[in-house]
């Protein structure tokens, strides 16, 4: 039982290296700490199981509580006037009516009667006038190059037959959009304007960007029900934070000076809100517009899982039947949906900040061009649809199915790879994963609590040591520990992966101009695709387990590490390296002397990153078979358990926060150190 | 010669920044520095007593902190001054409701901000134009009220651009047009053309001083720049750590300094080129006569005129009477002194 031992103190002095810990003082203090940790592990098992090992009668019955909760929520639960089933009742018919809408447009036509008895009085709009419409706003957001790229999108989705699904998730989309931005943009400015409305949000804010997104589809599945209402619902929750966030900053950046103006000119409270803020305002609240445009399409995604339908749910139909081909082709739409929106969306930003001077005394037609042009379009195609179906529905003949292609290739890959592939697998997994799996599952949870509490101390005083010491006692008073050290491992394991991949290729790209350009394109491109599609090709080549879910997560969690490294390297102050240079350094000693050591916050910011991204899709890989807390929530989920869920979604949420906490404290106290803060 | 009303009143204005500021103000009627910094406070603007007349340019003029910005913001209620009392037309601006104030900024009041405050999302039109839609004012007559001002400015053609389409110079020249869009009585131009080139500067401190030619506006104008302030002044005060240490007409700054702090401005100022005649002659005996000189002509103005030997020139006001006698050797002794 001594080996770990130098393992530990390994690990500490590497901590040291890296500046969070300097002085004898602090040595001292982490000698203590280490020993105390080794003495709580040796004796344990010996004389305090209870320190090992969390004891079941200690146990907080947290899901029994929350379930009751729900369960009072659902039965019971009254305002008075209306209960709060009325309430979620009436939240269900404000989204359903729009989604309906959108859905009629887009996919199912207007219809009479219900069910199956249902007929169709109108068509939904013809692929062409959709693809139509969409290439008339790239041509206007941002010229011909975007409307080619955004028709061009659309246009895949017909030909490889996706259409259906797609133009379901779609509308979840466009129902899902505005109501985020209007909701988010209205929170974000009250948060603004009462200081003590955004201090209660805060934490909120906090925990719905931490908590996994399984867990939060739970209640919601009990409180909705299964459907694409309860789905957009989903996806308003899961979308609205980053624009409540971005709307309260952006409005804080507004100038001063604009902030007097209005009130010099005798702007009242809504004038000045509506008429100066915003406005002054808009370009940055255009990238939370994006944000949630992608938010939303990621989450329409997974919400499959409670009958959002449409392109997610294929993913999902997939994955269950391990159909690789089908699941790959409506993986490759959602990438052509995610491209396509992400673009016109930031086409239309640009499009708000250089706006050229404008000229009113012109017609109807000259004013409008692009309006019109949609509207003769939506017209003539529904028209000509009536008599012609080719054009109303893309002309099944004519669909190309690239689903037999990629089952071969995968069957060829199996045939010819399997050995190779098998063996890197089984390595990696006997090498490293296991042991270290093991290794977390041993450690007394008693120490572990006590070592965190420890570290927070060090970098940011009591009330980090505090926080970290009781989320962590949590997750043990939960009876989560062994499922949390699960989850630890396989997003420690996936991290440091994509960190010893990232950090590289960040160093690399930063002094590197043409290098760096593509690595932005491609990390923007991957940034867009939502979490379920990096499941996919895992999949294919290495079927269910531990080590796909790894391979999935450091995909996800890549461009984190890289963009930050870079960023971190292209922004270390040129006269320094000029300083460097002059002094004849190498360029090794440049890199390592200087720029590494004037980055390492930045990169450890970056590393902060890949961990979230990393636990976020953890849980998404649940549905390959892991074992950890995603795999809870997971089951709590199929099993509509809202304790359960809710109870391991927060233990993820802990484990995020502590580590979040832990390393910004850290990353801070390097700044300082350096004097950049 | 009886002076014009005084248009603003500002009387023993503090405003403190920290907590419990109104308190200790309660229970400290006159604080000196020391006790503020040891309740903790910072006294932006100290006790300050100004009155602004009726159609002068009123400089206020002070380094970077020393409370100017604060001081202007307090006189139109941008920033709630602590204690005091500020009067415009004879009201009590500190007692006047929210809504009150909303009615006499958006018809009284008019500010130019540093640097600019343009709204980005607008045209040239619609920025000067926005005051007048706050309040409500049909899209024709405040766009018309609109390019008018524009064209008084000097903009004209340029109402569709956007700001960023526009040099410094010409989004100032919209700061200007957008303030004076409203016809204000009382007129805030906060450091206009600090933000500016010094070329360009000088420019629009020379439109400045047309503008007012025609528009005869009374004036609160905040520079950081002493030259500025003796070019535009009608009075000056010049502020030091929230307080005012010396205000007065350019000559009197520039002849008797109170202060080092301000001697320290002057010093490097030409006083023959701000000082005028009226401060430096003497009286009149009977009979005076031969060249005369307006009593605002600067001295150095007054100076060629000795230059055909005289001893002694006639000073005569606007309607041409006598007022005093300017000596030639009062004047060499400036000039020799700079």
């Amino acid at each position: 039982m001594a080996s770990p031992a130098p393992t530990i103190g390994a690990g500490s002095s590497r901590l040291r290296r890296m500046g969070l810990a300097t002085g004898t003082g602090t040595l001292v203090a982490w000698v203590v700490a280490l020993l105390a940790f080794g003495i709580v592990w040796q004796t344990a098992e010996l004389y305090a199981s209870w320190a090992q090992e969390y004891p079941k009668t200690w146990m907080v019955p947290a899901a029994r509580w929350v379930s009751a909760f729900m369960k009072w929520l659902v039965n019971e639960a009254s305002f008075g006037l209306f209960t709060f089933t009325d309430l979620t009742r009436f939240l269900a018919a404000l989204v359903d009516t729009p989604y309906t809408a959108a859905r009629s447009l887009l996919s199912s036509g207007l219809l009479s009667g219900r069910g199956s008895s249902a007929t169709q009085v109108l068509p939904p709009l013809s692929w062409i006038a959709v693809v139509g419409v969409v290439s008339l706003l790239g041509l206007y957001a941002g010229g011909v190059k975007l409307a080619l790229l955004a028709g061009g999108c659309f246009l895949l989705l017909a030909v490889f037959g996706q259409w259906d699904s797609a133009m379901v998730t779609l509308a979840s989309i466009l129902v899902a959009v505005p109501i985020g931005v209007m909701g988010g943009l209205l929170i974000g400015i009250a948060a603004y304007r009462w200081p003590r409305f955004e201090e209660a949000i805060t934490p909120l804010l906090d925990l719905m960007q931490t908590i996994p997104v399984f867990a939060y589809l739970v209640p919601i599945l009990v409180l909705f029900g299964f459907g694409p209402t309860a789905a957009v619902i989903a996806t308003l929750i899961y979308a609205m934070p980053p624009m409540v966030r971005i709307t309260t900053l952006s409005l804080r950046g507004v100038a001063q000076e604009i902030i007097d103006l209005g009130r010099m000119i005798g702007c009242t409270r809504r004038q000045m809100t509506w008429r100066v803020l915003v406005p002054s305002a808009r370009e940055s609240l255009m990238v939370g517009v994006n944000q949630v445009i992608m938010l939303s399409l990621n989450m329409v995604i997974i919400a499959s899982m409670i009958g959002a339908g449409g392109l997610g749910f294929d993913v999902l139909a997939a994955l269950r039947r391990l159909q690789i081909g089908a699941g790959l082709e409506a993986g490759l739409a959602i990438v052509a949906l995610a491209v396509a929106l992400d673009r016109l969306s930031q086409g239309f930003a640009r499009k708000l900040s250089q706006r050229s001077p404008a000229s009113e005394q012109r017609g109807l037609v000259a004013r409008h061009p692009f309006t019109l042009a949609a509207l003769v379009l939506i017209l003539a195609t529904g028209l000509v649809g009536l008599a012609v179906p080719a054009v109303q529905a893309y002309p099944p003949a004519l669909e190309i199915s690239t689903g037999t292609f990629w089952e071969e290739g995968v069957k060829w890959i199996n045939i010819n790879f399997f050995d190779t592939l098998e063996a890197l697998k089984n390595a990696v997994l006997l090498n490293m994963l296991v042991p270290f799996k093991r290794f977390l599952g041993e450690l007394p949870w008693l120490g572990v609590v006590g070592l965190l509490a420890f570290l927070g101390w060090r970098l940011g005083g009591w009330r980090l040591a505090m926080l970290a010491g009781v989320l962590s006692a949590l997750i043990a008073a939960t009876g989560q520990w062994e499922k949390a050290m699960i989850t630890v491992y396989l997003c420690g394991v996936s991290a440091v992966a994509a960190a010893l991949i990232g950090i590289p290729i960040g160093i690399a790209a930063a002094e590197r101009d043409r290098l760096w350009r593509w690595v932005q394109v491609v990390s923007d491109t991957l940034q867009t695709l939502p979490s379920f599609v990096y499941l996919m090709p895992a999949v294919m080549l290495f079927r269910v387990g531990d080590f796909t879910a790894m391979i999935a997560v450091v995909a996800y969690s890549l461009v984190p590490a890289v963009r930050y490294t870079a960023l971190g390297l292209q922004k270390v102050d040129a006269g320094l390296i000029e300083a460097g240079r002059a002094m004849g350094c190498t360029r090794w000693q440049l890199l390592t002397k200087i720029k590494l050591k004037l980055a390492l916050p930045e990169i450890l910011l970056g590393i902060n990153q890949t961990i979230m991204f990393a636990l976020s899709m953890l849980v998404i890989t649940a549905l390959v078979g892991t074992r950890d807390l995603g795999q809870e929530v997971y089951i709590a989920l199929t099993k509509a358990d809202t304790g359960r869920g809710i109870v391991a979604g927060l233990a993820v949420a802990f484990i995020a926060i502590i580590a979040d906490r832990l390393i910004s404290a850290g990353a801070m106290r390097a700044k300082r150190r350096m004097g950049l803060v | 010669m009886s002076l014009p009303q005084p248009k603003l009143i500002c009387r023993n204005v503090w405003k403190l920044f920290g907590s419990g500021a109104q308190e200790f103000m309660a229970s400290h009627p006159a604080p000196t520095l020391e006790e503020l910094s040891a309740a903790g406070l910072v006294g932006a603007v100290r006790d300050v007593n100004l009155d602004v007349r009726a159609g002068e340019i009123f400089v206020i003029m002070g380094l970077s902190g020393s409370g100017k910005s604060t001081l202007v913001r307090c006189l139109s209620r941008l920033i709630e001054p602590t204690s005091g009392e500020i009067l415009f037309n004879g009201e009590n601006l500190l007692a006047a409701s929210e809504a009150r104030m909303i009615e006499i900024r958006r018809h009284q009041m008019g500010m130019v901000f540093q640097n600019f405050a343009l709204l980005p999302h607008m045209t040239v039109v619609a920025n000067v134009a926005f005051p007048l839609e706050v309040q409500g004012i049909d899209r024709t007559s405040r766009e018309a009220r609109a390019r008018q001002m524009i064209e008084l400015v000097g903009l004209s053609g340029k109402e569709d651009f956007f700001p960023r389409q526009l040099s410094g110079g010409q989004q100032q020249r919209v700061g200007i047009a957008r303030s004076l869009a409203v016809e204000p009585e009382l007129w805030f131009l906060d450091e206009p053309f600090s933000a500016l080139d010094p070329l360009i500067r000088r420019e629009m401190q020379d439109e400045f001083i047309r503008l007012q030619s025609v528009l005869k506006k009374t004036i609160v104008f905040i520079t950081h720049d002493f030259d500025e302030a003796i070019r535009l002044a009608d009075r000056i005060a010049i502020m030091k750590d929230g307080a005012v240490v010396q205000s007065g007409t350019p000559d009197e700054l520039v002849l008797s300094p109170a202060t080092d702090y301000v001697a320290e401005f002057t010093r490097n100022v030409s006083k023959a080129k701000v000082v005028k005649v009226a401060s430096l002659m003497k009286p009149a005996g009977a009979g005076l006569n031969g060249i005369a000189i307006n009593a605002k002509a600067t001295v150095a103005e007054a100076a060629p005129l000795f230059a055909e030997g005289n001893d002694v020139l006639r000073v005569q006001d606007d309607a041409g009477k006598t007022a005093g006698a300017l000596y030639r050797s009062d004047v060499v002794d400036m000039m020799m002194r700079g």
